[in-house]
């Protein structure tokens, strides 16, 4: 077929398997006869706004998001500062919009990290079986006996407050999501007739793994990813109100309501709005996480 | 290997004594004990039986696709004079699909979603052959038309669930012929086809079997099919052969009782109407728990004393034929 990417062949098993379950997810994201409901189409546009922040955060913001101008501390909303400006005198409007790009930072990461080590470690565990599934699904339910916060702030008071290291944390506190959904689908199409025939073709385990596995769980991967986004973006948040999260100067939602809590009596959107910004950005994904899963579980 | 050892009487395929079991908490449960069989170039082995009789899992061990708990407890599978029990997973992995493929009951289950027809097939070519992709997708397009696939450049790019299961089955024959394996094994290709596909798929199967000189297993329930296609059978009964000869011997003059039984279960064409069909009474024995003696004994309609304490050896009779049954060998020889 003319147009078609020729990357299907590829050597390595886990790139094509990529590609393939990339397909599908898109698949899955234009499957007919989904009809998105008013909610599901705000929420993309909302979602998309949050992109643009993260994308050109300098073409909406209208200050520099760290600049002091300690004159005007403190500063009620005008035209020069919309949102009015914080106790060190920077733009609270631009620094909003510089969040967004903060938190979608680190769910990104967060998200990347937890897909891959979960999806390959469910993979193994569900395909594999045996010993390796035993210690696997141990190591999995360790890290979802204790809540994900507690392991994050432990984990950070070894790292330091460092924005990488931050994102990878929380990625690994949610990698048990993945590796479920992932080992759950890995035992059920194991035994499909499909992948003993990919077996009398010649195919290999990892083959088998990632080209037969792996590209019928990104459904399911794909929606818990979302959940793992939202989940992410509220513990970056949390994690930055009690100080253990994104280090200053850097501008996220959560120090910022932390700080603004402070001046709730004089000015109260100070500690309303950054939590607006958060609310909106968890409220799309949602709604989009909601309708993925409506159309997923039809086709 | 080579492809033609000197001393061409030796089978392609000679399985010596296997025994496969399962071991199931409800005990051990003997799918297949002690078959002996070999497979000649050219020629099409039918292996007839009732579900559970251990046609499957006797094909699935000469590929060694038996998961635990299942496991081959003994025996010789020797194709060429190499014995593939004997191999490392590795070496194995490169003889199925190159040596030996496999095509399976239900095509739709069998080909895998996400891939299209003839990614699947380039897949293998590139696998075991070393081709480029430009190559195997050349190849692939070639394939799908010796198949019998209209259109094979554009079917190329399609998804399995866009195809016909008979043009399904096609594919998964193109996909297991595509390395000129030596030895083929189709178990029950056309159960789940309709009929005028099924002859179509047996023409098909025959022909390019004949073709490139490759030795045949065909498993079947149906023992019409089978004497389409094959030139000798076996007919496996609770994991063992009874019987085992050219399709002239066994279908003209079966000898041991359950094949007897067996056409008699059969319409044909001579089968005048309103003539009621003769079931095999009773059931297929539990494996974990065999009986005793002669395993078809509780439902043979000419069992008599030896049957019931003692099991039958699988011996020649007549004309290179072999069955299991004392009506054909005194107890005490």
């Amino acid at each position: 077929m003319a147009g078609r990417s020729g990357s299907e062949h590829g050597s390595a098993a886990g790139v094509a398997g990529a590609a393939a379950a990339g397909r599908r997810a898109f698949g899955v994201l234009t499957a007919a006869g989904k009809r998105m409901q008013a909610a599901e189409w705000l929420g993309f546009l909302v979602l998309l706004a949050y992109l643009l922040m993260t994308l050109i955060p300098g073409a909406l913001a209208t200050h520099d998001p760290i600049e002091q101008d300690i004159i005007n501390r403190l500063a009620f909303p005008s035209a020069e500062h919309w949102f009015g400006t914080d106790e060190l005198g920077r733009d609270l409007f631009s620094r909003c919009i510089h969040g967004a790009r903060t938190s979608i930072r680190t769910a990104a990461i967060a998200v990347l990290f937890s897909m891959v080590v979960g999806a390959t470690g469910g993979l193994f565990s569900g395909y594999v079986g045996g010993r390796l599934d035993e210690l696997l699904a141990r190591a999995n339910d360790i890290l979802v006996s204790f809540p994900g916060i507690i392991i994050a702030m432990a984990l950070i008071a070894v790292t330091g407050r460092n924005p990488i290291a931050l994102a990878l944390v929380i990625g690994l506190v949610n990698t048990p999501a993945i590796f479920r959904v992932t080992r759950a689908v890995a035992l059920q199409v194991r035994v499909l007739p499909y992948v003993d025939a990919a077996r009398s073709a010649g195919a290999s385990n990892l083959y088998i793994m990632f080209r037969s596995v792996l590209p019928n769980c990104t459904t399911e991967v794909f929606i818990q990813a979302l959940l793992i986004a939202t989940r992410a973006i509220i513990t970056e948040s949390s994690l930055s109100f009690l100080g253990l999260g994104i280090p200053p100067p850097a501008p996220s939602w959560g120090a910022m309501l932390n700080t603004g809590r402070s001046y709730l009596q004089r000015m109260v959107w100070y500690g309303v709005i950054p939590g607006l910004f958060l609310m909106g950005l968890i409220l799309a994904l949602q709604f989009v996480s909601r309708y993925l899963r409506r159309a997923a579980s039809r086709t | 290997m080579t492809r033609h050892r000197s001393d061409a009487v030796a089978p392609l395929l000679l399985v010596e004594d296997l025994h496969t079991r399962f071991e199931l908490e409800r005990g051990v449960v003997q799918a297949v004990s002690g078959s002996s069989f070999t497979v000649d170039r050219g020629q099409t082995l039918g292996i007839v039986g009732e579900s559970g009789s251990g046609k499957s899992v006797t094909v699935r061990s000469i590929l060694r696709l038996i998961r635990p708990p299942g496991r081959i407890a003994a025996g010789r599978v020797l194709l060429d004079g190499v014995d593939l029990l004997a191999l490392g997973e590795r070496e194995m992995t490169a003889v199925r699909g190159r040596q030996i493929s496999m095509v399976f009951q239900e095509p739709s289950a069998a080909l895998n979603p996400v891939l299209t027809v003839g990614e699947q097939i380039a897949e293998v070519l590139i696998a075991h052959l070393k081709l480029g992709k430009r190559e195997a997708r050349e190849r692939a397009v070639a394939h799908l038309r010796a198949v019998g696939i209209p259109a094979p450049e554009r079917r190329y790019g399609d998804y399995p669930h866009r195809l016909s299961g008979g043009m399904q089955q096609r594919c998964m024959i193109a996909i297991a012929l595509a390395c000129d394996p030596r030895l083929l094994i189709a178990d029950e290709p056309t159960t789940s086809l309709d009929v005028t596909i099924q002859a179509q798929i047996l023409t098909l199967l025959a022909a390019l079997v004949r073709e490139k000189d490759a030795g045949l297993i065909f498993i079947t329930h149906d023992i019409g099919v089978i004497a389409q296609i094959a030139e000798r059978i076996m007919v496996m009964y609770a994991g063992k052969i009874a019987e085992l000869g050219t399709t002239e011997q066994v279908i003209d003059d079966p000898r041991h009782p359950y094949t007897v039984e067996l056409l008699k279960s059969l319409p044909g064409l001579s089968t005048e109407r309103g003539v009621r069909l003769e079931e095999i009474a009773g059931e297929v024995p539990d494996l974990a728990d065999p009986p005793a003696g002669c395993r078809f004994h509780p439902r043979c309609p000419r069992a008599f004393d030896p049957c019931r304490s003692r099991e039958p050896p699988l011996t020649v009779i007549d004309g290179g034929r072999r069955a299991a049954c004392w009506l054909h060998e005194g107890p005490g020889a």
